[in-house]
């Protein structure tokens, strides 16, 4: 008897949910003319001079493969850069690998860390594809909510309640999409004496680093003892809005990074050859660019949370990333069916907090990669909203 | 730098609402500060940008280069603060290279603009010789893109 064809699906991958993301996305896609704050990528285009440098490459017939650890100039110029921003120095020979944008560097992470059956703990609310990725390695994830109340940094002792043996990897990521959480130096050098305590290799996705808005981005990597327990991972979509470049890297101790190599050469072979020249520029003189981009989702952050706040909704101020994630508890609504309601009578697109884990339940996340003036309409439309839904309830 | 100067020039395009949104303060506030930049000679005033190929009005602009002759005592300033004050000039520069002062030019139209040249400025004693450019198209004007990028169509408007 012939299998059908959802029968060849290996059963890992189809017991994985879809991402709560997807399926809202094809509500607000019936919708063309909604304004969305549901966008988790930069509303600006690549500065153009780092567009004009993949174009001259292009023109120079810059299109073969790279070396599988990348351009040697371009881990010349990250080794250079992280040392300058994060403050911890890597080899560019053998300590970091280019890659296809931090998702994949994450999924290397994974694939060459846990063998089936151990554990890597993570926060929540956090990015959709973590405890996916987990999974996909056979890996189990222990999810640590994270809340307002400690600004949604992990609290070390939630982490350390939340530990069991066969924990063998922390995943960060500071600042978090979804809530904006920033690490402060005195919790993150606590959660670094915990990953040392208990021999916790630490993966810290820091793609958000450069907006950070209230004080300057600290790497756990750069911590005393953590440079050699650390994956740092970052790239470049989100500061330098280059999101279709997919382009990102990892540093890290050499044996890990030999490790992620063998997986990207027999899967990714190189990351694209245009997009490491582009990060090359971007890296060399997109620092205008960047603090130009970072000037404006900081001027639109204290609008967002003013307005938000004002307007009875609860709302932490973000000290990173481009998303307030302001409570919606006092409504009565579920995240979904606020975003889902919100949707339908005003036209504004939110992405419900639960597609971000069960931590998100009661937030939304609303992303202020958009224009000030489109903010101003969305915020006063769900205001309307809300009054509707008072008046209606008197 | 003035932090109303800043947000003027560096970032979105605001109203006089939004900046005072911004920086926390009145919109009376904000007017008094600009106010006192004008005061100081440092904001000049507002002009609007726009697309001559998207009003009825025609509008014709030329760049031109002049030589002139500098005087002993007020050097090129004189001469080019007199061709400065002529309402058809919409800008005027010092100029290093191959000649002196660059103009800005406009007009209603092809003819009007010529005349201003030929009868204006090239008669002016000082004026050695003049090199007309009419502009055929503008593709970027004082900063805006006039060619835009277009909207990509293909951007999820929902992404994790």
């Amino acid at each position: 008897m012939p299998r059908n064809p959802s029968e060849f699906v290996a059963h890992h991958v189809k017991i994985l949910p879809r991402s709560g993301i997807r399926d809202f996305f094809g509500l607000v896609a019936q919708r063309p003319d909604a304004i969305s704050l549901a966008i988790g990528e930069p509303d600006f285009v690549t500065p153009w001079h780092i567009r004009e440098a993949a174009w001259f490459a292009l023109e120079r017939g810059r299109t073969s493969y790279t070396d599988n650890l990348g351009l040697i100039r371009l881990r010349r110029e990250i080794c250079a850069y992280v040392e300058r921003f994060f403050h911890v120095s890597y080899a560019p020979q053998n300590e970091v690998l280019v890659t296809v944008g931090v998702s994949e560097a994450l999924d290397l992470a994974l694939r060459s860390i846990i063998n089936p059956g151990e554990k890597v703990i993570y926060h929540e609310p956090c990015y959709v594809s973590y405890h996916p990725s987990i999974s996909l390695v056979h890996g189990e994830g222990v999810g640590v909510s994270t809340s307002p109340d400690d600004a949604f940094m992990l609290n070390p002792e939630k982490l350390r309640q939340a530990w069991t043996p066969g924990c063998k990897v922390l995943v960060l990521n500071f600042p978090t999409n979804p809530t904006g959480g920033t690490a402060d130096i005195e919790t993150l050098q606590k959660i670094a004496d915990f990953a040392i305590e208990k021999d916790l290799l630490v993966i810290s996705d820091e793609i958000y680093s450069e907006l950070s808005f209230d004080r300057p981005h600290v790497s756990i990597a750069s911590l005393p003892g953590m440079r050699d327990r650390t994956l740092l991972l970052h790239g470049f979509s989100k500061a330098f809005a280059m999101t279709g470049f997919r382009i990102g890297y990892a540093c890290g101790p050499r044996e890990l990074i030999e490790a992620m190599m063998k997986v990207h050469q027999y899967s990714m072979l190189c990351a694209p050859i245009l997009s490491q020249e582009a990060a090359i520029e971007a890296l060399r003189n997109g620092a205008e660019s960047v603090a130009r981009m970072k000037a404006q989702y900081h001027r639109r952050r204290d609008f967002l949370v003013e307005r938000f706040n004002g307007m009875g909704l609860k709302c932490h101020s973000p000290g990173g990333s481009f998303y307030v994630f302001p409570c919606i508890k006092s409504t009565g609504l579920d995240s979904k069916a606020f975003a889902t309601s919100l949707l339908e009578s005003e036209n504004v697109a939110l992405v419900p907090g639960n597609a971000f884990g069960p931590a998100g339940e009661g937030f939304v996340r609303v992303s202020f990669s958009t224009a000030y003036d489109t903010l101003i309409e969305a915020c006063n439309r769900i205001e309307h909203f809300l009054d509707t839904r008072k008046s209606t309830a008197v | 730098m003035n932090e109303i100067l800043k947000l003027i020039l560096d970032g979105e395009p605001l109203s006089i609402g939004q900046i005072a949104e911004i920086l926390h303060r009145t919109e009376a506030e904000i007017e008094a500060g600009l106010a006192a930049l004008k005061e100081k000679g440092i904001f000049l005033g507002w002009r609007p940008v726009i697309d001559p190929t998207k009003i009825d009005s025609e509008v014709v602009r030329a760049v031109i280069e002049i030589r002139i002759r500098p005087e002993r005592d007020g050097g090129f300033d004189r001469l080019a603060l007199r061709i400065a004050r002529f309402q058809e000039v919409e800008s005027c520069y010092l100029m290093s290279g191959g000649y002196d002062l660059m103009a800005i030019v406009s007009g209603h139209s092809l003819h009007q603009v010529a005349r201003f040249i030929s009868e204006r400025l090239s008669t002016m004693d000082g004026v050695l010789s003049t090199a007309t450019h009419f502009l055929l198209r503008a593709y970027k004007e004082q900063g805006f893109e006039l060619v835009k990028t277009s909207h990509d169509p293909d951007k999820p408007t929902v992404s994790a």
